[in-house]
Order: C-alpha cells, then sequence, then structure tokens
C-alpha cells in the first residue's frame, strides 16, 4: 500500500539521528510542545484516510509563528524532513507522516486575531476551524464561503493548503477566491506576506500558488480571509429522478439555462439510501438518483430562479420536484447530503472516499462506466458529487478485514481516477493529490509539468524537505506507473470518445 | 464538440516552439507580444520581438461547461462576441486597448475591470494554460474543469506574470451567465462620503457590479436578478447613468485614464488616500485609483504604501524609471529562482517587470 514509502520511488534524505534531533528540539520548545512517546504520537499516525499510517521521529505542537520557525531552523540545519499538519481531516494522506519526519502540528496556532465588518475580512492563525470563521462573521451578517463537508473540525491552514471546495463553490469559489493575504514561513525561516489588504499585490501571484500547494512550498502562519454577505433568501429543491443518467442531464441544463444555483448536489440510489436511513431527511427512497438544488438571492428572485430549475428538470424527466417547505425541512434535505459519508457505515465496515471532477456533459456517461467498473471489480459504489461542478465522489464500499479487499478498492478507485482524466477532467477536484493519488499524477501529467513542478518546489524548499513523498511524483515513480502516458496506443477506456 | 472557427485562425505552435529554442540556444532576449496594445505598460525592455497573433483560434467552447480554451493569439473581441451569442461573458472585464487586443495579452498582463471586487480578478477565472517554457517545451497546467487540485497551480500564476514566465500557447477561461438585468445611476456626492456609502453597500447582499467616482459624481452599476437589481435602483435614487461610461472607464478611453503619465494605486478600498495634488478617478469603490500629477514617484509610492497598499506607474514610465512597486529581498530573490525555473536562460521579457528578472 502506498502509505509505506521507497527509497527507489519517492524522495531519499540521509538519517537523522534522532537523539540529537528530539534534543534540539527541546532547546527552542517549551516541554508540553513535544511529544516523543510512541504512544503519544500514534493519533498522529494517519489523517482522514486512515487506511494509510505511519509514525514520525517526533510530534512538535508550537504556539506562535516564532516557535515554528524555530522548528523549522533545526529541521533545517539537520536535514530532517517536516510534515505540517493542520486538524488532519484530509482524505488524500496529505499528512501522513514520512518515516523519520518532524510532525508540525499548527493545532495550537488557534486565534481569530480579528474581525472588520467594514473590510468584511478575518485575521486569523491557520488552525482555526473552518466553521468558526463563519460562526464569528455571523453577527454581522457575514460568512466565509468555502464550506469542505469537514468543516465543523478542519482547519483554515489545512483548508489553504488544500485549495479546499465544498457545496457552494459554484457560487462563491474556493478557497482561493475567498483569501486576501496569507503569510507564509519558508523553510529556511523568511516570512512571506503574499497578497494584501489591497485587491492585488505587485509581482507574480504567489498567493494563488500557494493555494492548494499541499504543504510543499511553505508553512502558513497567518490567513486573511474574505467574508461575503450571508444572502437574504435561501430555498433548496429536491428533484428525483428513476434514471441517473437523466439527472446527469438535468445538471448540465440547468448550468445551460445560466442558473447559478448556491449548490447543486447528486446523489444515486445507495447513497441517498443510505443518507436517508442515517439522517431521516425524508428522501424518496425509490428513486434512482435525487438533486439538491439550492438558490439565493432576493426572495422573488429566488422564486423565479426555482420556477426556472422546475422547468428544466421536468423537461429531463424528473419524477419528483420538491421545494422545501421551510427552514426545518430544508436542514433536512442539506443534513441527509452532509451526512452521506458517515451514513456509509450502515452500508459497509469501511468506505473509500474518491475525488475527481469531470466536464458535466459527461457525468451521464462516466455514472455508467462506474457503474461497470464496481461490478467487475466486485465491490458496491455509491455516489455523491457536488455536481454543479462535475465534482465525484464515488464511495467504494469494502471490508478491510477480508483479505485483499482494500487492494480492490485500491486499484477500483485509480480505475476511476484514471477514467475522469480519460473525459478531459481530474483526478481530485478538491481533496488533493497528498499520497493517495501520487501515482496517478502520472496519468494526469507528462515529464515536462512534473519536472516544471519539482522546480517549483525546489525554488522555495532547495532541500525537498517539506511533506517529501506527497502531491508531485518523483519521475522514478512516474516511470514505474505512469503506464497511461507511456502507452499512449493502449488506453484503458480505448472504448470511449476522446474529447 | 461544437466549436467555433474563423478563416484565420492558425496553429503556429511548432513555429512558435521552433523560434523559442532558438532563441535559447542563442542566449537572444525576446519580447512576447499578442495585438501589442499594451506594449505602454511595464518597464522598457530591448528585445527582438516574439509575436503570437497569428497563432489564434477558439479550440473548444461548451456553454454547459462554463468554459472557453483559446489560443494565446485570438482577439478578445472575438471571444467576447462569441460568449455574447450564447448569453455569456468574461466576469473579469478585461480592458481593451484596441481591436488588436488578444486573450493571451489579457491573462499576461493580468488586468481586471470595474467587476473586480464584485466578480474576482483574471487569474481567478483561468482554468488552465498550455504555455512555451524558456527551452521551448510545451507544458499543460490545469484544465478545463473549474475545481481541479492536482499539481501545483501554476496556471494562476501566469496571470499578471507579464510573459517573463512563459508564452501562453493556449487559455482556458471560466465563463459565467450574463446577468438577467443590469441598471446604471449616478449620484452627486463628494469622496470619502461616497467612499462610505460603497462600504455600507458591500457588506450587504446585494447586485453591486460596479462604484467609481469621478469628479465629484458616484456611479454604480447594479447587474443580477430582475426584482433585486429594481429594488436596489429605486433605494438608491439618483440619476440613471450611462452605460457608457463603464466602457470608457473599463477600456481606459476616459480622458483622464488615457493621459500620458498615469499612476494606479492599489489599496485598501477604506483608505484614504487623497492628499497627493493631482486629479483622482476612483474605481473598485476605491481599491483602484487612478491619478495624474506632479508629485515626484518617491511621494506617490510612499502614499500607497501607507495606505496599505502598492502603486504602478501604469503608463508613461521614463526610460529606466521603474514602474512596479518593488519587492522585499525574501519575495525579490524568489521571484528570481521561479523566473529560472520556467525561463533559465532569461530569456522572456527580461526586465518588463523588474530589472533582472
Amino acid at each position: 500500500m502506498l502509505d509505506k514509502f521507497d527509497d527507489r520511488l519517492d524522495p531519499r534524505f540521509a538519517a537523522v539521528d534522532r537523539q540529537t534531533l528530539v534534543a534540539q528540539l527541546a532547546a527552542v520548545l517549551p516541554t508540553d510542545a513535544l511529544i516523543t512517546e510512541a504512544e503519544g504520537m500514534v493519533v498522529y499516525e494517519s489523517d482522514g484516510l486512515a487506511a494509510y499510517r505511519g509514525m514520525p521521529a517526533v510530534v512538535v505542537l508550537p504556539r506562535d509563528a516564532q516557535a515554528v520557525r524555530a522548528v523549522l531552523a533545526v529541521c533545517a540545519d539537520l536535514g530532517a524532513p517536516v510534515v505540517v499538519r493542520g486538524a488532519g481531516t484530509g482524505l488524500s494522506g496529505g499528512a501522513l507522516p514520512f518515516p523519520g519526519c518532524v510532525l508540525l502540528s499548527l493545532a495550537r496556532l488557534n486565534r481569530i486575531v480579528s474581525t472588520d465588518a467594514d473590510a468584511r475580512v478575518a485575521r486569523v492563525q491557520p488552525g482555526v476551524r473552518n466553521l468558526a470563521v463563519s460562526e464569528a462573521a455571523a453577527p454581522y451578517g457575514l460568512f466565509y464561503a468555502p464550506d469542505p463537508s469537514s468543516q465543523l473540525a478542519c482547519s483554515i491552514g489545512g483548508n489553504v493548503a488544500e485549495n479546499a471546495g465544498g457545496v457552494h463553490c459554484l457560487k462563491y469559489g474556493l478557497t482561493v477566491h475567498n483569501l486576501q493575504r496569507i503569510e507564509v514561513l519558508t523553510i529556511s525561516g523568511e516570512t512571506l506576506v503574499l497578497g494584501g489588504d489591497a485587491l492585488d499585490a505587485p509581482g507574480f501571484d504567489l498567493m494563488a500558488l500557494m493555494t492548494g500547494s499541499e504543504g510543499l512550498l511553505g508553512v502558513v502562519t497567518e490567513v486573511t480571509v474574505k467574508l461575503l454577505p450571508l444572502a437574504t433568501h435561501a430555498r433548496v429543491m429536491l428533484i428525483a429522478f428513476d434514471d441517473v443518467r437523466a439527472a446527469g442531464e438535468a445538471v448540465a441544463a440547468i448550468i445551460a439555462a445560466g442558473i447559478t444555483p448556491a449548490g447543486l448536489e447528486m446523489m444515486d440510489h445507495l447513497a441517498l439510501n443510505a443518507a436517508e436511513a442515517h439522517a431521516h431527511a425524508g428522501y424518496p427512497t425509490d428513486a434512482a438518483a435525487i438533486l439538491l438544488c439550492e438558490i439565493d438571492g432576493a426572495a422573488e428572485d429566488v422564486a423565479d430562479e426555482l420556477a426556472r430549475v422546475r422547468a428544466v428538470c421536468e423537461a429531463a424527466g424528473a419524477t419528483v420536484v420538491r421545494l422545501a417547505g421551510d427552514e426545518e425541512e430544508r436542514r433536512r434535505f442539506w443534513a441527509g447530503r452532509k451526512g452521506a459519508f458517515p451514513a456509509m457505515g450502515r452500508m459497509a465496515p469501511d468506505y473509500y472516499c474518491i475525488d475527481g471532477t469531470i466536464p458535466r456533459r459527461r457525468l451521464p456517461q462516466v455514472l455508467v462506466e462506474i457503474a461497470r467498473m464496481s461490478a467487475s471489480h466486485g465491490l458496491p459504489v455509491a455516489n455523491v458529487f457536488h455536481a454543479g461542478d462535475g465534482n465525484l465522489h464515488p464511495l467504494i464500499l469494502y471490508d478491510a478485514n477480508i483479505a485483499g479487499q482494500m487492494e480492490k478498492a485500491e486499484a477500483l478507485g485509480g480505475a476511476i481516477l484514471e477514467l475522469c482524466v480519460e473525459v478531459g477532467g481530474t483526478i481530485t477536484g478538491e481533496h488533493g493529490v497528498g499520497r493517495e493519488k501520487i501515482n496517478q499524477m502520472c496519468a494526469q501529467f507528462g515529464q515536462a509539468e512534473i519536472e516544471t513542478f519539482a522546480a517549483i518546489k525546489a525554488a522555495f524548499d532547495p532541500q525537498g524537505l517539506l511533506n517529501p513523498g506527497k502531491a508531485i511524483p518523483t519521475l522514478a515513480r512516474c516511470a514505474e506507473f505512469g503506464a497511461m502516458h507511456v502507452h499512449r496506443g493502449e488506453l484503458p477506456f480505448a472504448h470511449l470518445d476522446r474529447l | 464538440m461544437p466549436t467555433s472557427t474563423v478563416s484565420s485562425d492558425a496553429d503556429l505552435s511548432a513555429v512558435l516552439a521552433d523560434q523559442v529554442r532558438t532563441a535559447a540556444s542563442d542566449g537572444e532576449a525576446l519580447r512576447i507580444t499578442g495585438g501589442d496594445t499594451k506594449a505602454f505598460y511595464g518597464r522598457r525592455t530591448q528585445a527582438r520581438t516574439l509575436s503570437i497573433a497569428g497563432h489564434r483560434g477558439v479550440i473548444a467552447y461548451e456553454p454547459s461547461e462554463l468554459v472557453i480554451t483559446a489560443r494565446g493569439g485570438t482577439p478578445l473581441a472575438e471571444i467576447e462576441t462569441l460568449l455574447y451569442a450564447h448569453g455569456q461573458k468574461l466576469a473579469f472585464e478585461p480592458p481593451s486597448f484596441g481591436l488588436a487586443s488578444t486573450i493571451g495579452g489579457v491573462v499576461a498582463a493580468g488586468l481586471s475591470g470595474p467587476a473586480r471586487p464584485f466578480a474576482g480578478a483574471v487569474r481567478d477565472f483561468v482554468l488552465g494554460v498550455t504555455i512555451l517554457d524558456g527551452r521551448g517545451g510545451s507544458l499543460r497546467m490545469g484544465g478545463t474543469v473549474f475545481k481541479n487540485v492536482a499539481g501545483f497551480d501554476a496556471f494562476r500564476l501566469m496571470a499578471g506574470a507579464l510573459g517573463c514566465l512563459g508564452v501562453l500557447l493556449d487559455v482556458s477561461l471560466r465563463v459565467t451567465p450574463r446577468p438577467r438585468a443590469r441598471a446604471w445611476l449616478s449620484l452627486d456626492e463628494d469622496w470619502p462620503s461616497a467612499q462610505d456609502r460603497i462600504t455600507a453597500l458591500m457588506r450587504r447582499a446585494i447586485p453591486l457590479s460596479g462604484a467609481f467616482h469621478d469628479d465629484g459624481r458616484l456611479h454604480l452599476r447594479l447587474s443580477g436578478a430582475e426584482a433585486a437589481v429594481m429594488a436596489l435602483r429605486r433605494e438608491l435614487g439618483g440619476e440613471a447613468g450611462r452605460e457608457a461610461a463603464w466602457a470608457e472607464v473599463r477600456n481606459m478611453t476616459h480622458p483622464l485614464l488615457a493621459a500620458p503619465r498615469l499612476w494606479r494605486l492599489s489599496v485598501p478600498q477604506r483608505s484614504r488616500v487623497s492628499h497627493l495634488a493631482g486629479r483622482w478617478l476612483r474605481d473598485w469603490g476605491g481599491a483602484q485609483c487612478w491619478l495624474t500629477t506632479d508629485e515626484p514617484a518617491e511621494n506617490v509610492r510612499a502614499a500607497a504604501a501607507a495606505a496599505g497598499g502598492h502603486a504602478t506607474l501604469f503608463r508613461g514610465a521614463k526610460n529606466g524609471e521603474s514602474v512596479f512597486t518593488d519587492l522585499a529581498q525574501p519575495l525579490k530573490e524568489l521571484h528570481g529562482r521561479l523566473k529560472r525555473a520556467f525561463d533559465p536562460e532569461g530569456i522572456f521579457n527580461p526586465g518588463r517587470m523588474y530589472e533582472g528578472l
């Protein structure tokens, strides 16, 4: 499994004497900021991708940017790899410890420095939880738009590292669209201020480059996020179909009609039934697929837009169109969707969440293809999508206690991602490459792009100490796993139309 | 998939790659141009011209995907006409400095129009690029879908990089539906009282899509759904505005913005920078201030910095004069290293942004 790093295919470092490392870190940190015992470190052995595990050499929990800088200085001096961790909710193994690494947790940098309602920004430390920002902004009628389903727990620093999305991106953008300014420490201890209080900054747009860089370029120590005014009205419509392809076609038709929903989510039969059993959301359990379409704005406009959505969906063959009657029903409709992942616990002992994006018009075709692959791999797949963005989250159901099922799930997941690339999409829409999709990067990018990514990495971190073995594969790894690029003539989905 | 082509469409990537490879092996600097309508922008550079104007044509456009992919030399006007016909637009409203303006130039310059504070900047809409690097190699970064976090976002880095990192062979841009309703109005109101009005308006979820202040008048633009636009129009009062006035500000044909020596101050929207003597036009609700002044450059830069922003000598820099605000030392060094990552021989637009870059 990919949680084992490979000297041949992943970055290598000269061994660092653990005692020296711990002693030097202890010299710059208070006692309670250092965990060296195995029983204390075990909670850091994996992130949201719990199947991947590894042990760091030491865990550090600094309280401020000064202490972070001191930790980085020790690591740079000794040549010790550093894995930065926020809340540890990431789903791609981005915070998986590299062997012998210093696991740098930013959880204690958890202060909201200021909230400025007139400037519509909040200055926060990286360990602040995503939802806490919107809670702090709410008294001013403002909110922080990116809302990954882990928003109760995930931290802003991690959101920046992953360029986190959520259910409202289609209208309100990803993390990169909702940042004003970030402070970053480089491995060499320099503070970079990227972006600014104005709407742009001189030079290259390094804030955009840093966003989504998965902890490979620098350590984010402060973030100024944009806050948006809360919409005065929001209503959600549930639309059911007796055919998944019709649901997929309705999604493309809604967007083609010039409608920009605040959220447009889709669940297939398996997913909606699990969600219904878990949250009692009121979903029609006989449907092949449902859409949840939320429209926000002025009351009259919301009504107009929903009428358009209804017309488009009825033309696409919807069997049920139901508008949430009140705030309570709206909350229930969404609770089912937001609880869809944990609800999978009722269907199988384990599930493996995939994250690809495809062009919207390919949804019907990709759904059919996923069903075919699910059958051929012998593992059920429940589909939950940010349909408006074409962002798929197929959930592969398996049982880790049955020998070989985890590997089978991994193989099916890889095949689904390669399908996404084939139809013109990407291997990750919002969860990041991390460790999990490191091999599929070789399917999406060629050698020249991988080399350029490595050169960008080296411009920030010449020793390659920050989060090694993640996000950007080595050329050696691609030579071994980049079968798609090497064998262009024999693509795995040769029967599909090419773009 | 539906594509749009015109008879002059041509794929010159192979020719351009050859030219770059030759220049790289000769160590010869190149000045990359599209329509060459923004030659005034940035520092003066001495170099042979590499024109991408002939490398043009829309490669893919599928309205339901909200994305258009076009070669770098495709005229901006051609793209906007095509989008208009399908009820869509470029939300960041790039300025056009003439019919020759190309989409490659739009992305490289990174300039956004009056909608910037409300809709976003160029880089917010770049989904992917194909570039030629400094050795003539072709790199495809990003893609054509909105949610894509595979690899570093090097494609966004191209927006505003002034061609210093690569030749933009093609760009994929996110497009948005045109609003169902729009309205323009103007109010007799001095700065900074108008500024405070804008601040209060921007705290509300209303269809405000533009706010500029010129010569004692505040001009507001509303775009969005019908009921919300009508309600806000009634609430704000004032006089009916002219749509054409917005085009003059966006395309910088307004007499002040066409001045031979023009400063751009990018500052926090609520900052008070008015002590510099000269003539002001404030766009972006006050976050982008245009200024013609006889004040020395250091006074203008100091005022912008004191306000928490930066100043650009947008037009009229003398030979050797700085255009953009200097970077702090660690950032400056990082820019140099990034430049070398893409362009090891330093042949693309050397010195256009900063001396030595």
